[in-house]
């Protein structure tokens, strides 16, 4: 099978010795939506400038549409169409020219690019917008005509990189349409990092679960929460106990991975909903009181507790505190 | 199409895209042009009695200026060249067009074409201005294209250095403090405002190592009367040598900027 995306054991090592990437490896499918997920600072965006020539790799290969990414540079550029986290609209253009002149860097020219530009204008909604400054737009046209860019010279490789970052709920939807969109109707293949579980649930058919610049696990998103077994039974209780709670659990049949930490406690069920009556009792009988239970399907954010050995939340919390102590 | 056919087609794009966003911001453009004609004006007026000094051979001091706030706009209009490219990298515009095939040279030398004209336009509206507050041109309209020559090589110079060092630094305000550093101590390290003959021993020496002055000087020489053409030639030659070496200096930045993204 030729993939439209393949890294092979990429790794890159940044001044300082800041490990970005180690031994990353992951192929994507042509024509479908392929989700990098992972912490702030987990080597996304390191692994995208490698794919899109911004950079080189320390070690390891790539290919995207076919071309080495070190040997054939160009040809790689030509097949891809980019969105970075930072917008890179040129805000002194008009909506307009910033297309005619992204087009004219592929040699497109005269009527051709003429259309190309109005179709896409029509299409992310610009029309109205068309002539006027890129500085005089809201950041969710500025993401809109970023992606109509990216699109000019019709790529078959759309790099996508956290494409909703910093946008409002209702355009973050828009754009996850968009992205739905591209795939389908167009059968382009969409490299997709986020670190929204959410995102990469929706999007995603397939999925790599990026840590500390390596895949730690792959598959459909439903693969992935499924092969944790399981719905996540949560009871909060009234104050923390201590040895009470896990004693009174001891007796209830199918609970797995029982662990307390302060007052939540937390469990693993084949059946949730059947499980929590019989939770309840078991706490009651053990003099163990309770202020709520939920029951929950599996999420990415198990699944990354699962493979990474953290939440997702103080993964990202551990970034940043990391990303303050460099700066200071 | 030719790989040198594509450079230029896309040098051109790229001069396109910055002359727009100039033409586009009235503002800048008269502020690039009051600082000449205040020189023009304030210094005509302030300096007018100099050519009464013993050994000053011009008796009109605004033609002796004139030449010099040409090659000054010059300078200092260039020395900004690189305020733009940071924005682009801070923006994320250099990123994105450096994953298309674009050539990467035209990224440079849009900004220095964009540069000569604006240079060129700025040039002829000083000289305008100069000859109807009464400064005269005794060489004549080839006098003063060769003045605008040696303007835009001088600007290509500084143009080529700030937007390598915009590259290196990275930070608006750490190149303004080098542009300014660099650029006001150059202009006074030149006979842009004093004849040579009556500039301090020490002065005179460093001037003649000083582009600034080799511009001004052969621009002076080239506008007067019986023009001295192996002269305007000779500095001429030397500031096309020292803007090609100030142009390698921009690329080696780029490749360096590349390699560190």
């Amino acid at each position: 099978m030729d993939y439209a995306i393949e890294a092979r054991d990429l790794r890159k090592t940044y001044p300082g010795d800041v490990r970005a990437l180690d031994g990353l490896d992951f192929a994507v499918e042509p024509g479908t939506v392929f989700g990098l997920l992972g912490p702030n600072g987990a080597g996304k965006s390191t692994t995208v400038k490698i794919l899109t020539t911004l950079t080189l790799a320390d070690a390891g290969t790539a290919t995207v549409a076919g071309h080495d990414v070190v040997r054939d540079p160009d040809a790689v550029r030509r097949a891809i169409g980019v969105v970075a986290q930072k917008a890179g609209v040129d805000r002194e253009a008009t909506g307009r020219e910033n297309l005619r002149l992204q087009g004219q860097v592929y040699g497109m020219r005269g009527r051709a690019l003429e259309q190309r530009i109005d179709e896409l204008l029509e299409r992310f909604g610009l029309t109205e917008a068309a002539d006027l400054i890129g500085r005089t737009y809201s950041g969710g046209m500025q993401r809109r005509l970023d992606i109509a860019m990216a699109l000019v010279h019709r790529p078959s490789v759309l790099f996508l990189d956290e494409p909703t970052t910093g946008l409002d709920p209702e355009v973050r939807a828009d754009m996850w349409r968009e992205i739905e969109r591209l795939s389908s109707d167009h059968g382009i293949t969409v490299l997709l990092t986020t670190h929204y579980l959410e995102e990469a649930d929706r999007l995603a058919k397939q999925l790599a679960i990026v840590d500390r610049g390596t895949v730690v696990a792959r598959g459909t998103p439903e693969e992935l929460k499924g092969d944790l077994h399981g719905d996540a039974v949560v009871v909060e209780l009234e104050r923390a106990y201590n040895g009470e709670v896990t004693r009174a659990l001891d007796r209830v049949d199918g609970l797995r991975e029982i662990s307390v930490e302060g007052t939540a406690l937390r469990a693993r069920s084949d059946d949730g909903a059947r499980a929590v009556p019989h939770v309840l009792q078991a706490l009651e009988a053990g003099g163990v009181q309770v202020t709520s239970v939920t029951v929950a399907r599996p999420s990415l954010d198990d699944v990354y507790l699962r493979h990474a050995g953290r939440t997702f939340d103080a993964a990202e919390h551990e970034t940043e505190t990391k990303q303050m102590e460099e700066n200071r | 199409m030719s790989a040198a056919l594509v450079y230029a087609r896309d040098s051109r794009d790229q001069t396109v895209r910055h002359l727009r966003a100039l033409w586009r911001q009235p503002w800048w453009i008269v502020v690039t042009l009051m600082q000449p004609i205040i020189w023009l004006l304030l210094f005509g007026a302030l300096f007018e009695k100099v050519v009464e000094i013993p050994g000053f051979t011009s008796d009109n001091y605004l033609t002796f200026l004139a030449p010099g706030v040409v090659v000054m706009t010059a300078l200092f209009a260039s020395g900004w060249a690189g305020m733009p490219v940071i924005e682009d990298l801070e923006r994320g515009v250099m990123d994105r067009f450096l994953v298309t095939p674009v050539r990467r040279g035209s990224l440079i030398t849009g900004r220095l074409a964009q540069g000569a004209i604006s240079m060129l336009i700025q040039s002829v509206i000083i000289v305008v201005l100069a000859l109807i507050v009464g400064a005269t041109f005794p060489g004549g309209v080839q006098g003063v294209l060769a003045l605008f020559v040696l303007a835009t090589l001088l600007g290509t110079i500084f143009g080529s250095l700030s937007i390598g060092m915009a590259l290196i630094v990275r930070h608006e305000e750490t190149l303004i403090a080098i542009v300014t550093g660099i650029t006001l101590p150059l202009t006074f390290l030149s006979t842009a405002f004093m004849q040579k003959s009556l500039m301090p021993g020490w002065m005179r020496v460093v001037s003649d190592a000083n582009p600034v002055n080799w511009a001004i000087e052969a621009g002076r020489e080239a506008v007067s009367a019986g023009t001295d053409w192996a002269f305007v030639a000779s500095r001429a030659g030397f500031l096309l040598a020292l803007a090609i070496v100030c142009g390698a200096f921009a690329t080696r930045a780029f490749r360096a900027y590349q390699k560190s993204v």
